[in-house]
């Protein structure tokens, strides 16, 4: 049919098919000139990690001076601190909170109380809507060496109360596990979404020929949401150096700061309370530059080992 | 289908014998589920039996299982305080202005990009994608919005985030599966445009995404504090949440001056107890807004992430 149309036709599809497209990018226009305004000009901002700052003279006008504050950052004795403790915190957390929620999505897959499930599954997404601040806010009260109620019950039993929050050893525990309770039954949504797709008759066939529940959860619901899972590790490994600012900040004192201080929190204090703009971007450049070659080492990886990888 | 589906499941359990191994699975799976249940629950259980509680009963770790001296003492001193509710009203006004900000930037792109022969696809997709793996950081985007002028506007908590590339995606996804390009070729046959149709057609018929859309960015504005903390220093512009930061983290209500006689202490030592009651009923009203909506909404919310799933 299309070989037949003549030419004057088809000029007149593609002037209509570009009168179409022409309302379509009015359609995103808003959109691109916002994310333009955010997040593209600060990437040409970025020219700032090798000038010094200088107010008055803005961005072109501050002194380009190269490497300078790279070389300050690998010098300072914050390098090696900062991110030793953010690469412990996030991995800690990674290795836990990975594989926690597919154990509980593959556990409420095959539980067969509906009702009960039903239960479960809205209570543990409960505490992912609270907030940063409300979440620190209850660590911190149910901490607290005279009023927590943790110390309390400890105290009941006969233990000494522990001034938790101002131990270092506590901190990565407290940080990672509140964690854990925060977002373990949001995260496994998605597995619980993946294993709902299985086949039953899979099941059925492997009932057939006597597998038990534990055998088909190994064999069957398990391979099956590997795709997914490897996914979602290999983004989670590209932001092994971004761990969130706001809930680590919230949970700093003085006293644990020696393992608290990351390197998001150090880029914050840096930049906005010390006024340092040209050393924070900087800090802020290089992790940048460290996640993305992460995610593309891991992703290089995974893509050789079982062929799931991002693109 | 699902009819199908869920007589595939019962019927084996129907037909075959539980072995041995089968049921210590199902207990032990019981057993822990409930444990985690437990887990889960007490510490929300725990704030709400606090909040209405006695302060001295809840400071001398007498409030375990149950309210103890019913008082609503905390929510009143919590009502007293005019900068929380000041921040409550910023933090409503914001959360509004936010989500429409967001639906009007995100509903018209997703839209536009769900439609398979639109020539920007690929170039505008991939101008987005650049933004989730590289960024100019905290202090670049903080120069831009200073020269705007938007310190310490509203402005400055909503254009900056106005578009989160996942819930475009998972927008895109939706009108990809539920407004198909043949329905809106019957109604450009009629003489419809692009632009009508997408008013006029299209987001009414997709009024669960603009739900799953509200409720996404709305916790997230709700709850924000960092944009808040950088962008904000004028107190009476505060939102809810950095208000929050210095009550129950920075423990701006902790009472310094030192007692001297006995009766000072004493009272003192009460009013300490009910700020820390007070605390627990802040968290409680803080988080009114989400929870009232969580049961309501909890379906769409899965639902989102499901849509989402389908292509990440």
């Amino acid at each position: 049919m299309k070989a037949k149309t003549t030419k004057a036709k088809k000029k007149g599809r593609t002037a209509r098919a570009l009168k179409r497209d022409m309302s379509l990018y009015l359609f995103c226009l808003p959109g691109i000139i916002l994310t333009f305004i955010f997040s593209y000009v600060p990437m040409y901002g970025i020219q700032l990690a090798f000038r010094r700052y200088n107010a008055k003279a803005g961005i072109w006008g501050s002194k380009w001076v190269g490497m300078y504050y790279f070389k300050r950052f690998f010098e300072s004795p914050y390098f090696a601190s900062t991110i030793k403790n953010t690469l412990i915190l996030s991995m800690y957390g990674l290795i836990v909170s990975f594989p926690i929620p597919i154990i509980l999505a593959l556990m409420l897959n095959s539980f067969r109380h509906k009702r009960y499930r039903k239960v479960i599954q809205t209570v543990t997404y409960a505490p992912n809507f609270i907030s940063t601040v409300v979440m620190c806010g209850m660590i911190i009260l149910f901490l607290s060496p005279s009023i927590g109620v943790i110390n309390q019950i400890m105290q009941f039993f006969g233990a000494d109360a522990v001034n938790f929050m101002a131990k270092k050893e506590y901190w990565r525990h407290i940080y990672v596990w509140t964690g854990i309770w925060q977002s373990t039954g949001w995260s496994s949504v998605i597995y619980f979404a993946a294993l709902s797709g299985i086949s039953p008759e899979l099941h059925e066939a492997a009932r057939v020929d006597g597998a038990t529940k534990f055998q088909l959860i190994r064999y069957i619901d398990l391979p099956s949401i590997m795709p997914t899972a490897t996914i979602l590790l290999i983004m989670n490994c590209g932001s092994i150096l971004s761990v969130g600012f706001e809930k680590a900040y919230l949970l700093q004192n003085d006293l644990n700061l020696g393992v608290s201080e990351i390197i998001s929190t150090y880029v914050y204090k840096v930049g906005l309370i010390n006024n340092d703009m040209s050393y924070s971007t900087a800090i802020g450049l290089f992790n940048t530059i460290v996640n993305m070659v992460m995610l593309i080492t891991v992703n290089k990886i995974s893509d050789k080992l079982s062929g799931n990888s991002l693109w | 289908m699902k009819k199908e589906a869920a007589v595939a499941s019962t019927a084996p359990k129907k037909k075959m014998k539980r072995c041995k191994e089968d049921v210590i699975f199902d207990t032990v799976v019981f057993i822990i589920l409930t444990i985690i249940l437990f887990i889960t629950a007490y510490p929300l259980y725990w704030v709400i039996i606090s909040s209405i509680s006695d302060p001295s009963a809840v400071s001398s770790g007498d409030v375990l299982l149950r309210p103890v001296g019913f008082t609503l003492k905390g929510y009143a001193e919590v009502f007293k305080n005019s900068s929380v509710m000041r921040g409550f009203v910023n933090s409503v006004i914001y959360t509004v202005c936010g989500v429409m900000v967001n639906l009007i930037v995100t509903l018209p792109t997703a839209y536009a990009l769900s439609r398979n022969n639109f020539t920007g696809n690929k170039p505008i997709t991939f101008f987005y994608m650049v933004t989730m793996f590289f960024g100019g950081g905290l202090i670049p985007t903080y120069l831009v919005v200073k020269n705007l002028y938007l310190l310490n506007t509203m402005w400055a908590l909503i254009l900056p985030g106005c578009l989160s590339v996942y819930n475009m995606i998972v927008a895109r996804t939706f009108f990809k599966s539920n407004i198909s390009e043949e329905l809106y070729e019957a109604a450009e046959i009629d003489g419809c445009t692009q632009g009508r149709f997408f008013f006029k057609i299209a987001l009414p018929l997709s009024k669960a995404i603009i739900a799953i859309l509200v409720l996404y960015y709305g916790v997230g504005h709700w709850n924000s504090y960092f944009s808040a903390l950088v962008y904000i220093s004028d107190k009476q512009k505060y939102p809810l949440q950095l208000v929050l930061r210095n009550i129950l983290i920075t423990n701006e209500t902790a009472l310094s001056q030192t007692a001297t006689t006995a009766e000072a202490r004493a009272a003192m030592k009460e009013k300490q107890e009910l700020v820390n009651v007070m605390k627990y009923s802040l968290i409680i009203i803080s988080s009114i807004p989400v929870m009232v909506m969580y049961p309501l909404v909890q379906k769409h919310f899965v639902k989102g992430v499901m849509i989402g799933s389908v292509k990440g």
